[in-house]
């Protein structure tokens, strides 16, 4: 596969996960702000913001159905809901022929829907997630249905995984952790709809309950959020599927270079995987979801390195 | 005006019983009635009916199909033949307009027929007129001895832009020059075809001879499948094929790239068809790289060695090092590559020196000088402006000529002097005299007219219009040529201007058997 392709198909997925994860951000908060809060309006959407990395040209003004209509339909900001469908439009564009007619008639679809017409600050905000979020799935399934599971795929896998386990491990680290300190559910304590926010923005609400039943403990949050082996949106399970991918793209093509790629996945992978969450809280939450985001971004520039702008004369000599 | 299926007269809805081609004796058809209801005929010839009002026999199976099939299923078809196209993303780009608009390619749903015996007659012409030009090229980039021998003037020849001087003296594999090439031909009032020009750089146009042809088959199978009509289909094979014979020597499992100009091209949609269809790699110039005159392309698998490239980008723009240093749609260092044998480039270098408006006028010489031959199909009458005689009859004559700029394609920089008014004529004329080598005059020709579906789906009616033709060669170890092509129409009553960039659409071409 061609190496223009490859970054494509990673770029295109990358903003599609992020689109995704937008669309949650804003859905969560913009109901939560509507409730009564011991965060304030100006803390929540700021933390909104320091979650989504603190993206170029979005600020805090003070009015938050002006940063929430900003965050779905700033075509300009890559950051907003809208702006990330139309990158990955434009990368899906240049690669026509190497993703299936379904996923490309989807995405067409859902960029039609965004940018056909733009509502009035404050209007539709109620059904755009909602509908962006039906359409999203739905290109999940086409690209997991039509297209064949190879080397493209793979690389949209990894596209996905990178850009999840960054945000969630971001988000993670926007909050404050203490063991010491328990959630009452009490009516006085709105600290509780918090967590459950935190829960609900990584769509995690009903499945931890499953777990755990709906008794919420900072460890057992934290723990289902970033330790959880099952649970698609952890930041262990998208490691995971990084990891396999990477095996997968290794074997295909052949190519013994991405050594260090491995070493750096798989030990990522296995901090992870062995990993107690006693630990995580007694040595500070902060540092290590910070840790695991550095570790996503070199194994991001690794990739670059060994699969899509290699060097001529070291291409040369293998 | 108005009619519906319901009023279709009782005679037509009788005679579609079982036509089989040729099958009826000819009679004049009543024009007034009907889908034909807005005919007409004058001294132009008409594809499908012949001088004394008559169908002519191959057209007849089509012409009661069509007649027998009422309005509300016409329209349904048409429909879903629109669809079919849309969501495939056929599409062309137009130039000029801010950003390039993209825009479904204007298609006709009643296709233009050509007997096997006219055919033939087409087929054998541009064999001839290919490898002659062929021989031109290998020999003008060499010996030079029909510019020695005085058959061809040496200035029309190196005051050509797109003379390369850059590729004296290289032999090219198998001497093949032009491995692709699209002929526009038109069919003149007393029923012969013309060659109007040929197009030997980067030809486009065959993704949708091809996908016009798979819609056609889809919304008539019957008609096509009792006309015997000759497949078109392997075109995508053969032209694999004409490449992979074209390989540089020792490089018996060669890799062939498509080489385009990306995403905003006009054609790009051509692009990604063709690519997919031969099932070979649609790289950009930033997908290869140049090392020891060896071009490679990025592969996730490391570097891959490319053998042949078809590209679809001009000589001006391939190569920043050797040509145009401000493109960046090409790849530094690739024509010394190519100098060096180690990749070969479909169509080659400077080919475009054979399509120049003012060469054309030689083309009949070049023919008969290499392969003392009479050419089979005639070229339009030209008139060269270096030629103080001719450019004096010229211009006392400028309002019935066509006057064309001889580096322009597609239709832009032309004077049509029926259609133009005196400040255009004047502004023209100082053109010339500017430049006198820049531009050719032609007579306006009345070319022929087939009939075309006309309405939007509200009361259709057939109607004639200017088509031309354009069938596509292909020169690897053999020469062939794919028994269709591009029928262009211009849509618009009266107009002669077939290219897509003026309004112009398509029809399908059905090349049969008998």
């Amino acid at each position: 596969m061609l190496s223009r392709v490859a970054d494509s198909l990673y770029w295109m997925s990358r903003y599609l996960e992020r689109a995704e994860h937008t669309v949650r951000m804003l859905e969560v908060n913009f109901s939560m702000t509507l409730d009564p809060s011991s965060t304030s309006e100006e803390g929540r959407w700021k933390r909104v913001l320091a979650a989504l990395g603190n993206p170029e040209g979005l600020e805090w003004t003070g009015d938050f159905y002006a940063l929430a209509h900003a965050l779905a339909f700033e075509r300009d900001s890559r950051a907003s809901i809208t702006g990330c469908i139309a990158a990955a439009r434009e990368n899906a564009r240049q690669v026509r022929e190497e993703i299936t007619s379904d996923q490309w008639q989807q995405l067409n679809r859902m960029y039609h829907r965004v940018t056909d017409e733009v509502p009035q600050k404050g209007d539709r905000l109620d059904e755009f997630p909602a509908a962006t979020l039906n359409e999203l799935h739905l290109f999940q399934g086409a690209t997991d249905t039509s297209m064949s599971h190879g080397e493209g795929w793979h690389f949209i896998q990894i596209g996905r995984a990178i850009e999840r386990a960054t945000a969630i491990a971001t988000l993670i680290g926007v909050f404050e952790w203490d063991a010491s300190e328990s959630i009452s559910e009490g009516a006085g304590s709105q600290q509780f709809l918090e967590w459950i926010g935190l829960l609900r923005c990584c769509t995690a609400f009903e499945s931890y309950c499953n777990l755990y039943t709906a008794d919420l403990t900072q460890p057992q949050i934290l723990q289902f959020l970033l330790l959880n082996k099952e649970f698609p949106h952890s930041v262990r399970y998208s490691i995971d599927q990084l990891r396999w991918a990477l095996m997968a793209l290794q074997e295909g093509s052949g190519r013994l270079v991405a050594e260090e790629l491995s070493r750096v996945a798989g030990r990522l992978q296995a901090s992870l995987n062995f990993c107690e969450i006693s630990e995580v809280m007694a040595q500070g939450v902060r540092p290590y979801v910070h840790n695991i985001s550095q570790q996503c971004r070199h194994i991001h520039s690794l990739i670059y390195r060994d699969y899509i702008h290699y060097k001529v004369h070291v291409a040369l000599s293998q | 005006m108005t009619s519906s299926a319901n009023e279709l007269p009782n005679a037509a809805v009788e005679s579609m019983g079982s036509a089989t081609p040729g099958s009826r004796a000819s009679a004049p058809v009543d024009l007034s009635n009907g889908y034909l209801r807005n005919y007409f005929l004058d001294q132009a010839y008409d594809e499908m009916f012949d001088s004394g009002g008559n169908v002519r026999s191959h057209y007849r199976l089509l012409l009661d199909t069509f007649s027998s099939v009422p309005e509300e299923e016409l329209a349904r078809r048409k429909h879903s033949a629109d669809i079919s196209f849309r969501t495939q993303g056929i599409t062309f780009t137009v130039y000029g307009n801010q950003e390039g608009t993209e825009r479904i390619f204007p298609y006709d749903m009643l296709p233009r027929i050509i007997t096997g015996a006219e055919w033939d007659r087409i087929e054998r012409g541009l064999i001839q007129r290919i490898t002659a030009l062929n021989l031109f090229l290998g020999d003008v980039y060499n010996d030079g001895k029909i510019l020695r021998d005085g058959f061809v003037p040496r200035e029309i020849v190196y005051s050509c832009p797109h003379f390369r001087r850059e590729m004296r003296g290289l032999q090219v594999p198998r001497n093949v020059y032009i491995a692709v090439t699209g002929t526009d031909l038109l069919r003149l009032n007393d029923g012969n075809f013309v060659v109007l020009e040929d197009n030997l750089r980067v030809p486009s146009g065959v993704s949708y001879m091809l996908t016009s042809r798979r819609v056609m088959k889809r919304a008539f199978p019957q008609t096509f499948r009792s006309y015997g009509v000759r497949p078109i289909e392997h075109y995508p094979q053969v032209l694999l094929s004409a490449l992979r014979s074209l390989a540089p020597e020792g490089r018996p499992e060669p890799t062939i790239v498509l080489l385009t100009p990306g995403v905003y091209n006009s054609a790009y949609f051509e692009h990604t068809y063709l690519a997919r269809q031969m099932g070979i790699e649609l790289v950009e110039g930033r997908d290869l790289v140049i090392h020891d005159n060896i071009v490679y392309m990025r592969t996730t698998a490391g570097l891959k060695r490319v053998d042949v490239i078809y590209r679809r980008v001009d000589d001006d723009f391939i190569d920043p090092l050797a040509f145009r240093g401000d493109s960046i749609l090409g790849v530094a260092g690739l024509f010394n590559a190519y100098r060096a044998g180690n990749v070969t480039l479909a169509n080659a270098f400077g080919t475009g020196l054979a399509d120049d408006k003012a060469l054309y006028a030689y083309v009949p010489a070049i023919i008969r000088y290499y392969l003392k031959e009479d050419p089979i199909l005639p070229n339009v009458e030209t008139f060269l402006m270096t030629d103080p005689t001719q450019r004096q009859h010229a211009f006392a004559n400028l309002q019935n000529l066509v006057v064309k700029a001889v580096g322009e394609s597609g239709g832009y920089g032309m004077l049509i002097g029926p259609h133009s008014t005196k400040e255009q004529q004047a502004e023209f004329r100082a053109r010339i005299e500017a430049n006198p080598r820049n531009y050719i005059a032609q007579p306006t020709l009345n070319f022929s007219r087939s009939p075309c579906l006309m309405g939007d789906g509200n009361e259709p009616s057939i109607e004639p219009r200017h088509v031309d033709l354009r069938p596509y060669i292909l020169y690897g170890d053999k020469v062939t040529v794919v028994p269709g092509g591009l029928t262009r129409v211009a849509l618009r009553k009266g107009s002669l201007v077939v290219n897509s960039s003026q309004g112009g659409g398509s029809k399908d071409t059905w090349v049969l058997h008998a």
